[in-house]
């Protein structure tokens, strides 16, 4: 008995706990990214933004969970039930799960899988299906618009996200993000790769459908999108899984890019802030440009985003693995030679 | 089990507990507000009108299209994928055998792009 506890109970214990202490942060950092923007926002509106519900509106991301919580779930008598309630599970549970693979610092992975890249590639792939579900599923014209445009939207852009992630394969030659990280010690790949850096992070900003992307949500013609059907704690889990998708790709603009957990210098005052500090660091750097980007731009127009994604993003990233390849092979600069 | 196998176990049992997480929250919701829906509140949103109708019927054929479009260049990824990470093995004939791939494939997307298979109007 005590050794089946020892050989499976114990690790089983640790696992679920480790999983409890990368999701916890992760729900908190998502409702705290909610007030983050409109305090931002507001200050580059001149405004005071949510300053009310606590010291400094602090309080104002509970309030509001709280208030979803407590709200009706309508469920339109036109939609399919079960898909209906599924989808925003779907969206939330890929949010999550992509987590697994992000590495904090070094060894400190959930799941230090030899493919991580590519799961982090297939789960947000997998980002489709829920809004996808949500749009057929409530049979209203604006979600199934909104659907529509948010999943051509998302696999415009996925093309051309895949191929900078070659690119950047090519100087590492592994799969595995703290293997990515790791090289990047004497360099982040941003110096090197800055326009690939450049059309990745872009790229994710409309893979999030945030603005100037955020065709999908259209508040002028679509009202929501996807998700005008929804409310109460359906919605709550679209919003949260969308936050944390965007908090997930920082994170993945950060392991790719701005290397990681590592330090910008490897020198003395710098290596005494621990690595998840560091990593913590670049990725709210990547939210709050998520953030200025919005108070910024105007919001594209739907053929000028297919425009952007088709004709100039896929040729553009298509030269770049060639010509990040020929320079790695004509100078003789592939990792792992043998 | 095998170590190799071992490392997927975490992410398992990660599905498990989100699934689980979203569940409980969507089940306790439904179960702690109070229900009252109506016709009127469960019917379609449009904006005020009675709802025209459902959201069952044709749409542009150019969405079907960007998913086309999709699959070839998303497992053109899929194909890359191993030879970056082995292009030190390989060498010049491994990068030039994928150059002509991409050549190839270039020349379908210059195909597709005088087509119009590209245009939104």
């Amino acid at each position: 008995m005590v050794e089946i506890w020892d050989n499976y109970g114990l690790p089983m214990v640790w696992m679920i706990l480790k999983i409890i202490a990368i999701v916890f942060p992760i729900m908190l950092s998502v409702a705290y990214l909610t007030l983050a923007e409109r305090k931002v926002i507001g200050a580059m509106h001149l405004r005071k933004g949510p300053n009310v519900v606590g010291p400094f509106g602090l309080f104002q991301p509970l309030a509001d969970g709280l208030k979803l919580f407590l709200k009706e779930t309508i469920i339109p008598s036109g939609a399919n039930r079960g898909v209906f309630i599924l989808a925003p599970c779907v969206t939330f549970v890929l949010a999550l799960i992509a987590w697994a693979v992000i590495p904090f610092d070094k060894g400190m992975v959930l799941s230090n899988i030899n493919v991580g890249i590519l799961y982090l590639f297939a789960i947000s792939s997998l980002g489709v299906y829920g809004i996808l579900m949500a749009g057929w599923a409530s049979n209203s014209r604006y979600a199934f618009l909104g659907a529509m445009r948010s999943a051509a939207q998302m696999i415009s852009y996925e093309v051309s996200m895949g191929l900078i992630i070659i690119t950047v394969l090519l100087c590492v030659g592994s799969l595995n993000l703290s293997d990515i990280v790791m090289a990047q010690r004497e360099m982040w790949f941003i110096v090197p790769l800055f326009p690939m850096g450049v059309i990745f992070f872009v790229s994710t900003l409309a893979e999030t459908n945030r603005h100037p992307f955020d065709l999908p949500e259209a508040e002028a013609e679509l009202v929501a999108g996807y998700n005008v059907e929804y409310s109460a704690m359906t919605f709550a889990l679209f919003f949260l899984g969308e936050y944390a998708n965007m908090i997930l790709m920082s994170a993945m603009t950060s392991v790719l890019f701005l290397g990681g957990w590592l330090p910008p210098f490897n020198a003395i005052p710098f290596t005494w802030i621990p690595g998840p500090v560091w990593f913590a660091l670049k990725i709210a750097f990547c939210l709050f440009i998520f953030i200025w980007v919005r108070a910024t731009f105007p919001r594209y127009r739907y053929d000028q985003l297919m425009r952007l994604g088709w004709k100039i993003f896929l040729p553009l990233s298509l030269a770049a693995v060639a010509i990040v390849s020929g320079i790695l092979v004509a100078f003789n600069l592939t990792p792992n030679h043998g | 089990m095998q170590a190799f196998l071992a490392e997927y176990l975490p992410i398992l049992i990660f599905i498990g507990i989100a699934t689980i997480f979203s569940g409980i929250a969507v089940g306790a919701s439904l179960f702690i507000a109070p229900q009252r829906p109506d016709v009127e509140k469960t019917s379609a949103y449009e904006c005020g009108f009675e709802a025209f109708g459902d959201a069952r019927h044709k749409f542009d054929v150019r969405f079907y299209l960007v998913a086309i479009l999709f699959i070839i260049f998303d497992l053109e990824v899929a194909f890359l994928f191993p030879w970056a990470i082995s292009l030190g093995n390989i060498g010049a004939f491994g990068f030039w055998s994928m150059m002509i791939f991409l050549g190839i494939l270039t020349i379908g997307f210059v195909y597709e792009w005088r087509k119009g298979a590209l245009e939104w109007e």
